[in-house]
């Protein structure tokens, strides 16, 4: 297993980059994710969004930008436009969870 | 030989029949390429535009006559002469739809929008538009245009583009 410093604390991931414990997660950590994603900031949405995904997954949910765009916090354009390229690959690496295995 | 990766960076989809499982081939491939950050095109031709006519797109059907892989709940292989029993071919369809819906993949309308909210574009085709005798108004508000086969390939070309058919 890998490990990668960001914002001074050691946190294991995997050969994808994606973190492999969720527990070691913090904002700060993300931000410096998000960076090496290019996004060079975070604001409150982002954070609304990730916060989201976090809990979709540890409620041991299917991950899906369909769900993303029905959270309230954003819609699917937003979502796009929040981790622009590939958003739901992105988004789910920013917030410290594994790499999402669904098609839709 | 050159080792280095070359990601596709382009893909456009032809979608030429109108059955369920023909279209959400089509919208789950396009879909999946949006939100890979590919650029994406769909062309709906033939049978394939009553997936973005507005009239139709919700309620696609499943061949139950003449359809080889169809079965029955359990794996029991689906009689034909059953599936030409009037009502019988919409329920199946309508079994499939809430199926899909299940796995949280939208419906026709939905799904599209899905695909143009990340950028995807959509195009019919316009022998086929002239052909079913179809208007501007009768398709989908998204789409991108009514387009010639000519220009069809003008839209699948450069550098690690691909077309796929269904």
């Amino acid at each position: 297993m890998a490990e990668k410093t960001y914002a001074g604390v050691t946190i294991n991931v995997d050969e994808e980059g994606y973190m492999t414990d969720s527990s070691q997660w913090t904002k700060e950590v993300a931000a410096e994710i998000a960076k090496e994603e290019g996004i060079d900031e975070l604001t409150d949405t982002h954070y609304a969004v990730l916060e989201f995904i976090r809990q979709k997954v540890s409620e041991g949910a299917t991950l899906t930008i369909r769900a993303i765009g029905k959270s309230g916090h954003t819609d699917i354009k937003g979502f796009y436009k929040l981790f622009p390229g590939a958003p739901l690959k992105k988004a789910t690496k920013i917030a410290g969870v594994p790499k999402p295995s669904s098609c839709v | 030989m050159s080792d280095e990766k070359k990601p596709l960076k382009k893909v456009l989809i032809i979608v030429a029949k109108g059955t369920i499982e023909d279209v959400y081939a089509g919208l789950v491939m396009a879909n999946g390429a949006v939100m890979e950050g590919i650029e994406t095109k769909l062309f709906f031709t033939f049978f394939g535009l009553d997936a973005i006519t507005k009239k139709k797109m919700n309620s696609l059907h499943t061949a139950t006559v003449g359809n080889p892989s169809m079965t029955m709940p359990g794996g029991i292989p689906f009689p034909t002469w059953l599936g030409g029993i009037p009502g019988v071919e919409a329920a199946v369809s309508s079994m499939m739809r809430k199926q899909m819906e299940e796995l949280d993949i939208p419906p026709v309308d939905e799904f599209l929008e899905m695909i143009t909210a990340g950028g995807g574009e959509i195009y019919a085709c316009k022998l086929a538009v002239d052909m079913f005798k179809l208007k501007k108004e009768d398709l989908i508000d998204d789409l991108n245009g009514i387009i010639t086969v000519g220009e069809m390939y003008e839209l699948a070309a450069g550098d690690q583009s691909q077309i796929i058919f269904t």
